[in-house]
């Protein structure tokens, strides 16, 4: 059987489709991968972030386009030709293998002879601490634990290339907070090169060297974690960047750098995204950014809720056509107040109106 | 509020000590299974075994005594195996990797309903059709014999394979969707798991399916021999039922219906659940030795 090589320079992913029936699932995917990055497919669940991954490991047969590892085509190979390591949602363990054999699995199918074979199981076992588990069952693990044999089950044949499927969206938070350190660890002690699909764009910033964002079958943006925190290029990545204000207004002119925003009467200045003046646009801000002004300048609310969280508080307020809008605000304020909230322009993204 | 307070102290009630080993209104409901299996299972099958040991030469062991020195008769044993462990071993491996293919399939439901309906049949009307279909101006002779594979009408009935044939027609489906419930139960992102860890085809069937298949299979096995072994419609309608295919319900039925010895009918009812019993235990202690939890991923 050939197994794909363990090294590359670039994987390619040209024009790849993917159409179940009637329903294009992918529209073209053009993205270059380069040896050693983490990529993670940040997305909403029906964006075809899995579709993608599935793809890559062969476990869906592509529509349309190529995927090339350097110059060797691979879209056309069976999933055990191309020797891809893939880490399952559900983890997907052999119930009936103990957590050694789990991990020998792959190992044994490629024909490793047994002292070999032990010793790079026991490697394993110690890269993702589960020495003293090796003869367990994976039902008798906890989910941590089995998302660690899982982990484990696809490094220890140094696959080229390794893919994750949403890995932590069955743990609990303080365990996935963990086990993120943990699979960064992995990555950077082997070198290897990752895939990671992701709907959590925290575990996206924190995990990956370049973040993908995908959206209706289609790329909308591919930069570091800081470009697309700070810049998101399109209202759906600002959605997903934690920018969870959207404010309708009109586009009304430019001073400098600075768009003016015509909202509910209130002119705000923002960093201009995508919109053309004189037209409806949207102005992105997140909570943390807007909170009350003291200068009698900004968009007047009313306080609906009050929650305290800690290093301040969180509030919503409602406009008076009624957007709600979600802000920070250092001290405690009163149901029903009437206040103004404010940003800084360069905390305000202005986007062309998505409708 | 005091009142509460004191409820407290005794401890908790009857009824919350009950609830709390599974024991509580709704177990009530089982009660009238319990009358039916009692009535309708437990007290005949003790009546008939204690009928078995009250033969008409009044001695204890008499009736299994003769069993076991008439060939006639304990040969019927032989026979039944002969024909029930092939058939229902054919079923198996048929019905395996029609299961795997079915498995991937949109229209399930409609292949399902189809094969149901042979089992809503019954046995009868499966023999009376063969009666036909197999028969000298049948169209299987006519068929063969046009494309001049035969001379002359083969008799497939009235044997051996006539029963063996009925069999399988009826007792497939039944394999086939006990079966299919297995196969279909595998998560499938193991196979993928397997497949992305270098696993091709015959790997992924030898190393994951078949161990986790194999208990289900041993289930299956048993209901359908044991359905299988209870052979009587087709052994008498498409088989020779006094020699070759005279299986031991036949033995049972001619000692009950035609020589009225109710004693030593009951005698051969007990020693044909004896040998089903051997052959089921036999098949559960093998799939013991084979892992039994949840063939899905764990828990998720």
């Amino acid at each position: 059987m050939t197994v794909g090589r363990t090294t590359f320079k670039q994987l390619h992913l040209q024009g790849v489709r993917r159409e179940f029936d009637a329903f294009t699932a992918l529209k073209g995917l053009d993205l270059t991968i380069e040896r050693g990055e983490f990529i993670a497919l940040l997305g909403p669940s029906g964006c075809g972030k899995t579709t993608a991954l599935n793809c890559i490991a062969g476990l869906l047969p592509v529509s349309g386009g190529r995927i090339m590892l350097d110059d060797r085509r691979v879209d056309t190979l069976r999933p055990e030709e191309r020797g891809f390591g893939m880490v399952f949602q559900n983890y997907a363990l052999f119930p009936h293998m103990t957590v050694r054999r789990n991990i020998g699995f792959g190992l044994r199918m490629r024909g490793v002879p047994k002292p070999e074979l032990d010793k790079r199981v026991d490697a394993a076992l110690a890269a993702v601490r589960l020495e003293s588990q090796a003869e367990k069952l994976p039902g008798q693990l906890s989910g941590g634990q089995q998302q660690r044999v899982a982990i484990a089950r696809a490094i220890v044949v140094e696959p080229p290339l390794v893919l994750m499927d949403e890995p932590l969206s069955n743990l609990d938070a303080k365990l996935r907070l963990e086990m993120r350190q943990e699979i960064r660890r992995i990555h950077q002690s082997l070198g290897s090169t990752t895939v990671y699909v992701t709907h959590d764009q925290e575990e996206a910033l924190s995990l990956a060297d370049r973040i993908v964002v995908l959206r209706d079958g289609a790329i909308r943006q591919v930069g570091t974690p800081a470009e697309l925190y700070a810049l998101p290029a399109h209202l759906d990545v600002a959605d997903f960047m934690g920018f969870r204000n959207r404010v309708d207004g009109q586009l009304v002119g430019m001073e400098g750098e600075d768009a003016l925003l015509d909202i509910e009467g209130t002119v705000i200045r923002g960093r201009m995204r995508a919109a053309m003046p004189g037209k409806a646009a949207v102005a992105a801000i997140r909570p943390d950014d807007l909170g009350p002004t003291d200068d009698g300048q900004g968009i007047p609310v009313r306080v609906e809720a009050v929650e305290y969280r800690g290093r301040g508080f969180h509030g919503v307020g409602v406009t008076a056509s009624g957007t709600e809008l979600h802000f920070a605000s250092p001290r405690p304020l009163e149901r029903g107040a009437t206040i103004r909230l404010g940003a800084d322009a360069d905390r305000v993204l202005v986007f062309g109106d998505a409708r | 509020m005091s009142a509460v307070i004191e409820r407290r102290a005794e401890g908790p009630t009857l009824r919350q000590r009950l609830a709390a080993r599974g024991l509580d209104g709704a177990t009530l409901l089982v009660l009238p299974c319990v009358a039916l299996i009692l009535g309708l299972f437990i007290y005949p099958f003790l009546y008939g075994l204690v009928l078995s040991f009250e033969p008409k030469d009044g001695s204890l062991f008499g009736n299994y005594v003769r069993f076991f020195s008439e060939p006639f008769l304990y040969g019927t044993i032989v026979k039944t195996l002969r024909l029930a462990f092939p058939v229902t071993l054919l079923n198996l491996l048929i019905a395996i990797p029609i299961a795997f293919r079915v498995r991937l399939l949109r229209r399930q439901r409609l292949l399902t309903t189809l094969l149901v309906l042979p089992i809503t049949l019954g046995t009868v009307l499966v023999a009376e059709g063969m009666l036909f279909y197999f028969g000298p101006q049948g169209w299987f002779n006519r068929a063969l014999m046009a494309v001049g594979l035969l001379s002359t009408p083969v008799s497939v009935l009235n044997g051996y394979w006539g029963v063996f044939i009925s069999l399988v027609l009826t007792g497939f489906p039944f394999t086939f969707l006990l079966t299919l419930s297995y196969v279909t139960g595998i998560d499938p992102s193991l196979e993928n798991a397997a497949a992305t860890l270098g696993a091709g085809p015959a790997a992924r069937f030898r190393e994951i399916f078949l161990p986790l298949l194999v208990p289900g299979l041993a289930i299956t096995f048993c209901l359908s021999f044991v359905q299988a072994y209870s052979v009587l419609p087709s052994a008498v309608l498409v088989g020779d039922p006094a020699n070759a295919t005279r299986v031991i319900s036949i033995a049972a039925y001619q000692a009950a219906f035609e020589e009225y010895d109710y004693s030593m009918a009951s005698a051969i009812a007990m020693i044909m659940g004896a040998v089903q019993l051997l052959v089921v235990v036999a098949a559960l202690g093998c799939r013991s030795l084979f892992y039994r939890g949840p063939a899905a991923g764990a828990k998720g």
